[in-house]
């Protein structure tokens, strides 16, 4: 009961702060202050961190998940709205500040990843609902003098159906603040849901169609300037000198100064600082780095596959079993670095004050970088403010446990003196660091006398993403799961497998990036299963149908888009199908992809991608998510590769690092299967399954077979 | 200075006429709907209309809209009522969100030339915007209904 009575004074304290208006341009610092000197309206209920109830009936309902386009700004208010009894057209979201009150209830930190938002609030959430609800109830029972159990609530309405009195939620708002918060709820039965569940419309969608949605980019405070910082041209370079005479008489550009990650030009807005980070002359040394290229990186992965790793799976003994066969099917794979590149690139607002810094930003992992604030400035972490504003597009890139962006704008405003937004051009967003790692996949198998796989053995090189952060307690006998995770874990029924880790070190920084591990493992295990289903003389799906015979959810999505994609008919010539099926971040998928070749280009015609997240809570948005996550996979298996000459990154922008685009885009088909399970992720599942499943019907299509991302017919074998 | 008219209203600006259209409209003129996403014209995140014509603000230097009409995406509906604006909320469209002003900037030009457009005109007329969230297939799905919308006599 304290924990609750905590909860809702913390919860006013710095809640009603930041409820001045993420819809209007220009912040007040003043108005939205950390501080929370602020104190509610006294008819606001606000019985918990989550849910405001206004006398006009509005309820807010506080977000301590990014809205990154994956929709929970959508999701968390339905699943607190269901147990309200919400009248939904009066729901509306809201950021949470920075506030362990708003901590991710696994993760134990403010953050937005691993496809968890909507499961690991589905409790959460509800749990918020009812608590509100009850109060709600308590509040008109004691009007009415009768027992709250004889009261029903329906529509934001509570209801006393012996007497058909009815008192709005707005009505009793002030009423229930008043009201003791019950140690206990009980929780509606899935049937009973009415919003959890249905295909309802984003709440965010409207400022998403008119231009007044507030990203990062488009926060402006009073007085503010724009930073551009001119940043090591290869990663691990150190500052020699810098002349900055040319670039300060730059009309505009206020300031220049140095901050640890370069040189910044503080300027009047973006044009200005462009120009005057142009004018910049700056001595680097490169030595760190200067050796560094891909193809060395490649050729040193190659010899460290062939030697023994740390174990990260032993069943049976596969080494054996490859000793004694009569045919081994032996192979390597390769993918590249990769960017994040949200449409979005990366930006930071910053003001400083001597007893407080205030953050607007869209990241995805508030917490540590109000730790990083507070040890840059010196202030205390509640001193530090943090207010997310939309994200165009995260992907990973705005969790990052080094809080780049964040503690470079803090050091720019410190040194600049003024407010000041710090925005990165999409030149310095991709060559800023922190890529999908290039990873290095050597396999061997072999078949046994019926043609199914007897023994798997599969080493992994690359770098790890958790190393050198504070995740890294979780790197557990030298295995990082990120590196391993869906090889590692792979559910088919072989009985020897081997499968050992390579981790490897390297100046280029590295992160998760949309279904990290699995981007790679899944594409490895996906086409080398195709692989022996080939030497085997099997028909893909039949074969991995055996081999999941003990897996009913992995075998649902399977036979799911095999039924849907017509797999086994026929073909206009030159197409082939290819399938994929892959489990990660509690949910399972898979993939069918139809595809030609025409002159060395694949064209993909169609995809049908299926998912089984558990119980889903809004299948619109899981439609959205998977066609999304196809296109976004299929971007890296057609297009993406970042490489490294004398330490330099060789791409910029979009023209050398292309985006799948409208003309290109298959027609894609997406089920969501009804599930009562355990709710799982939604955002990334549906991205490991596009290039195998691609890679695959390049295989089926022209017998080639693809070992290598992004998809080149020419290195095709 | 550089006078043109932004959204039916008369502004004028004292910048450098080099200076892309795209931080004019963002920074001195606070409309902050039109985007920047790569800066060389690739992404068209920053498309606005000058007389009509869909342009990559990023690119284009003030100086080429003086005197001209600028159109933005504030400026297609106040009230979200225009049929793209509409077709976009029925079939909940954005993920993210940071492409669509450009997306439906170049939806409107599109359903301007071609009131009825097929598969291959969407194809055609929106290769130039990149969705990183990957919303392609409601975009072509909400163009078409944008253009029925418009057909049956709405504004």
């Amino acid at each position: 009961m304290n924990a609750t009575v905590m909860e809702r004074r913390d919860f006013l304290k710095l809640t009603i702060g930041v409820s001045g208006g993420l819809l209007v341009g220009i912040y007040l610092p003043e108005v939205t202050g950390a501080s929370g000197s602020l104190a509610a309206a006294p008819d606001v209920f606000a019985p918990n961190a989550f849910v405001r109830l206004a006398a006009d009936g509005t309820i807010s309902v506080v977000c301590n998940h990014s809205e990154m386009g994956q929709g929970v700004y959508t999701s968390l208010p339905m699943l607190l709205a269901d147990e309200l009894d919400a009248d939904w057209t009066k729901v509306r979201y809201e950021p949470a500040p920075v506030d362990p009150a708003y901590n991710h209830p696994v993760f134990g930190v403010q953050m937005t990843g691993g496809s968890t938002s909507t499961w690991s609030g589905f409790e959460q959430f509800r749990k918020a609902g009812a608590v509100a609800r009850a109060m709600l109830v308590a509040a008109a029972a004691q009007q009415w003098n009768v027992p709250p159990e004889k009261c029903t609530t329906a529509n934001s309405f509570v209801i006393n159906p012996a007497t058909g009195a009815r008192l709005s939620y707005g009505e009793l708002a002030a009423k229930a603040a008043s009201i003791k918060p019950p140690e206990k709820v009980a929780l509606k039965d899935p049937k009973d849901f009415q919003l959890i569940g249905k295909p309802l419309k984003r709440l965010d969608t409207p400022e998403k169609t008119n231009g007044k949605g507030v990203f990062g980019i488009d926060v402006m405070l009073p007085g503010m300037l724009t930073a551009l910082v001119a940043r090591a041209p290869s990663f691990g370079a150190k500052l020699k000198s810098f002349d900055a005479k040319k670039a300060e008489v730059v009309p505009g550009v206020r300031r220049v100064v140095q901050v640890p990650s370069g040189v910044a030009v503080v300027a009047d807005g973006f044009w200005a600082a462009r120009r005057g980070r142009d004018a910049l002359h700056i001595e680097w040394d490169e030595s760190a780095m200067a050796n560094f290229s891909t193809r060395a990186q490649l050729e040193q992965y190659a010899v460290l596959a062939r030697q023994p790793g740390l174990p990260a799976r032993k069943d049976g003994d596969a080494t054996a079993a490859l000793a004694n066969a009569a045919k081994k099917i032996s192979a390597v794979y390769e993918v590249p670095y990769l960017s994040h590149a949200m449409m979005e690139p990366l930006n930071c607002v910053v003001d400083l004050r001597a007893d407080r810094c205030e953050i607007w930003t869209g990241t995805q992992f508030q917490t540590g970088e109000r730790m990083a604030a507070a040890q840059i400035t010196g202030l205390k972490p509640e001193q530090v403010q943090i207010h997310t504003t939309l994200l165009g597009g995260g992907f990973g890139r705005r969790a990052n446990p080094h809080a780049d962006f964040v503690s470079e704008a803090v050091h720019v405003a410190k040194a600049a003196g003024a407010p000041v937004k710090v925005i990165w051009t999409r030149e310095d967003d991709m060559r800023g660091g922190y890529y999908r790692p290039a990873y290095f996949h050597a396999l061997e198998g072999c078949l046994d006398a019926n043609g199914a796989p007897l023994a798997w053995s599969h080493h992994i090189v690359g770098q790890s993403i958790m190393e050198g952060t504070p995740f890294a307690m979780m790197i557990k006998d030298g295995i990082d799961e990120t590196s391993v995770e869906g090889a590692a874990d792979m559910p088919y029924a072989i009985p020897n497998i081997s499968v050992e880790l390579h981790t490897t070190k390297s100046p280029v920084p590295v992160l998760w990036w949309r279904s990290v591990g699995h981007t790679h493992t899944a594409f490895v295990k996906e086409s080398f299963l195709d692989e022996l289903c080939a030497a085997g003389g099997k028909d893909p799906y039949e074969m991995r149908q055996a081999l999941l015979a003990n897996h009913p959810r992995e075998l649902g999505v399977l036979n799911l888009v095999a039924e849907k994609s017509g797999w086994g008919k026929l073909l206009p010539a030159g197409r082939g199908r290819g399938i994929a099926a892959h489990a990660s971040f509690g949910s399972f998928a898979a993939q069918v992809a139809e595809v030609s070749v025409e002159n060395g280009q694949v064209r993909v015609h169609r995809v049908v991608t299926a998912i089984d997240c558990g119980r889903y809570v809004n299948p619109g948005i899981i439609e959205a998510q998977l066609q999304g996550a196809a296109i976004f996979g299929l971007t890296a298996a057609l297009h993406d590769e970042l490489t490294f000459e004398g330490g330099r990154l060789q791409q910029s922008n979009f023209h050398d690092y292309p985006m799948l685009r409208i003309n290109e885009c298959p027609e894609i088909e997406a089920y969501v299967l009804h599930s009562d399970e355990k709710p799982g992720g939604v955002g990334e599942p549906g991205v490991p399954c596009a290039a195998p499943a691609v890679a695959n019907a390049i295989f089926a299509a022209t017998g080639k077979r693809v070992r290598k991302l992004p998809i080149r017919m020419s290195e095709a074998v | 200075m550089i006078s043109f008219r932004v959204n039916g209203k008369p502004v004028k600006v004292d910048v450098d006429p080099a200076m892309p259209l795209l931080w004019v409209l963002r920074e001195n003129l606070q409309l902050t709907g039109t985007k920047y996403g790569c800066g060389m014209a690739q992404c068209g995140a920053c498309t606005v209309h000058i007389d009509g014509q869909a342009v990559r603000s990023c690119v284009a230097p003030v100086s080429r809209a003086a005197g001209r009409e600028v159109t933005t995406i504030e400026g297609i509906s106040p009230d979200l009522t225009s049929p793209l604006q509409r077709a976009w909320i029925e079939l909940d469209v954005p993920q993210c969100g940071y492409c669509q002003s450009g997306q439906i900037m170049s939806a409107a030009v599109l359903l301007r030339e071609k009131p009825h457009p097929t598969d291959e005109d969407i194809d055609q007329a929106m290769t130039g915007n990149i969705c990183r969230c990957g919303t392609y297939p409601r975009i072509r799905r909400a163009i078409h209904r944008a253009a029925e919308l418009a057909a049956g006599g709405a504004k």
